[in-house]
């Protein structure tokens, strides 16, 4: 199984943590994630200011993909939704895909229908499935209690992801945690978004949105009792599972901020990309899965685990 | 006070025009899009039912100067939700897109198209960034992107990033 490896511009820069887990995850699933030097920014940073110049940038990415015969396989929902749109919009409406085809042309690339775009965990989910990956773990991660945050771009807007998952009630990435033998813990803003997008515009607002669901997720106090007639005891979730680098950002590099601006604690709660929380099941080093550069150390998750 | 004398009663085709902005004038006002907001809740700034009726009713100086069309923070909930299929998301999008056009855009977005203008990225690579990668045993990634560079020079952000 061979997939081209969009980067995107953030997780190669600031989330190398998320793409080193992602390939050491991949080799463990033998799926080849082939390297592309030309594939560039998506796109989607100049969507709101001119969407025919994002779609253009997308389409010189998807038409990178179509020359080499490949699927791309992202790792940040942001890329997944505009390049994922930019296919959609250009298959289905052959004025603008002359007139973005016209423009391409001046770097001697053209856009051709017939791309597909998924996600990284979504072609787990599909391709490998839960089967085959349980068959892979060797380290059974029942002794953690996570929480999980799938972003907003990962199924929105429904129409161009083809029915996959539902965007009210996800339940694949659920799935593909439970499948590492974690204990999936819900809580009530699930579906929130990070405010990511806004963090520019209105950094306070959009640290709002972030600290909401720190606070939902920080609430939950679980009742733990080792044995039935041990004395219950009270644990918090260890983590918080994300798949893109904009909501690490706001859940992981805000943290600080967040907390000193409402006065809060959260108690080191890490966020982990899903890829590092299904590569400790892999049993792989905690080191091959980037562990080090999570800003808030998951030491405690390691200690739980005995890899510390 | 609305000012009947102010209104452009074209605003809503010229919208309509956009792409994504096609089905504005489907909207029945019916605010599923307002209560499931995450940014509305927050803040009363951003209520996109009004936005889409400002729209409707012409308003056009308002909607396109004002700071709120920048606080979408693009979830797509509502565009999913709409009953209508008014796809919000994609008209929030157009307004920016029309008011970059009119020379108003958020120093946030002035700021990311400059640095893909520059880099075709958005973020400056810097020598210790592939070192660092080279460490972790990842593959370089490029510097600049120059036919990304290119599509920005050519488009007419060149104008807003100069």
């Amino acid at each position: 199984m061979r997939y081209a490896l969009f980067l995107g511009c953030t997780v190669p820069i600031r989330s190398q943590n998320y793409e080193i887990s992602a390939r050491n995850v991949a080799k463990k699933l033998d799926m080849d994630l082939v390297d592309i030097d030309e594939f560039s920014c998506c796109g989607f940073p100049v969507k709101s200011t001119n969407t025919e110049t994002s779609l253009t940038i997308a389409a010189r990415n998807l038409a990178i993909a179509s020359e080499k015969k490949l699927e791309i396989c992202t790792l940040c929902n942001a890329c997944t939704g505009v390049l994922t749109e930019a296919n959609k919009h250009l298959s289905g409406n052959d004025e603008l895909r002359d007139k973005i085809n016209e423009e391409l042309k001046k770097y001697d690339k053209e856009f051709k229908k017939g791309v597909k775009i998924r996600h990284f965990h979504r072609i787990l989910y599909e391709d490998i499935g839960s089967e085959k990956i349980k068959q892979k773990i060797s380290k059974d991660l029942k002794i953690l209690r996570v929480a999980v945050h799938y972003g907003c771009h990962y199924l929105k807007p429904k129409d161009i992801y083809d029915g996959f998952d539902d965007p009210e009630d996800p339940k694949t990435l659920d799935e593909l945690i439970k499948v590492t033998g974690s204990n999936l813990i819900d809580y009530k803003n699930k579906l929130d978004c990070c405010g990511g997008a806004i963090l520019g515009v209105e950094e306070d607002l959009a640290l709002e949105m972030a600290k909401n669901k720190l606070d939902n997720i920080n609430s939950i106090k679980l009742e733990m009792a080792k044995h039935k007639l041990d004395n219950i005891y009270i644990e918090k979730v260890d983590a918080l599972i994300t798949q893109c680098p904009f909501c690490t950002i706001m859940y992981e590099d805000n943290r600080r901020k967040i907390e000193s601006k409402f006065n809060v604690e959260y108690h080191d709660l890490p966020v982990l990309y899903y890829p590092q929380l299904l590569g400790l099941a892999f049993g792989l080093d905690h080191k091959q899965l980037g562990f080090r550069l999570n800003k808030i150390k998951a030491t405690k998750i390691l200690e739980k685990l005995g890899l510390e | 006070m609305i000012d009947s004398r102010k209104l452009d009663p074209n605003f809503k085709y010229e919208v309509a025009k956009e792409i994504g902005g096609e089905n504005i004038k489907h909207c029945f006002s019916c605010g599923t899009c307002t209560v499931g907001c995450p940014v509305r809740v927050l803040d009363e700034k951003y209520n996109p039912r009004k936005i889409i009726r400002m729209v409707l009713l012409g308003m056009r100086e308002r909607v396109l100067k004002s700071d709120f069309i920048w606080l979408c923070s693009q979830c797509y909930t509502c565009y999913d939700r709409c009953p209508q299929d008014v796809k919000l998301t994609d008209i929030m999008t157009a307004l920016k897109n029309i008011a970059v056009r009119e020379g108003y855009i958020h120093p946030a977005f002035r700021e990311q198209a400059k640095l893909l203008g520059e880099n075709g990225r958005l973020y400056e690579v810097e020598d210790f960034d592939n070192k660092k990668r080279n460490k972790l045993g990842l593959p370089p990634v490029k510097k600049k992107f120059n036919d990304v560079m290119k599509i920005i020079e050519n488009s007419s952000l060149k104008k807003v990033i100069k």
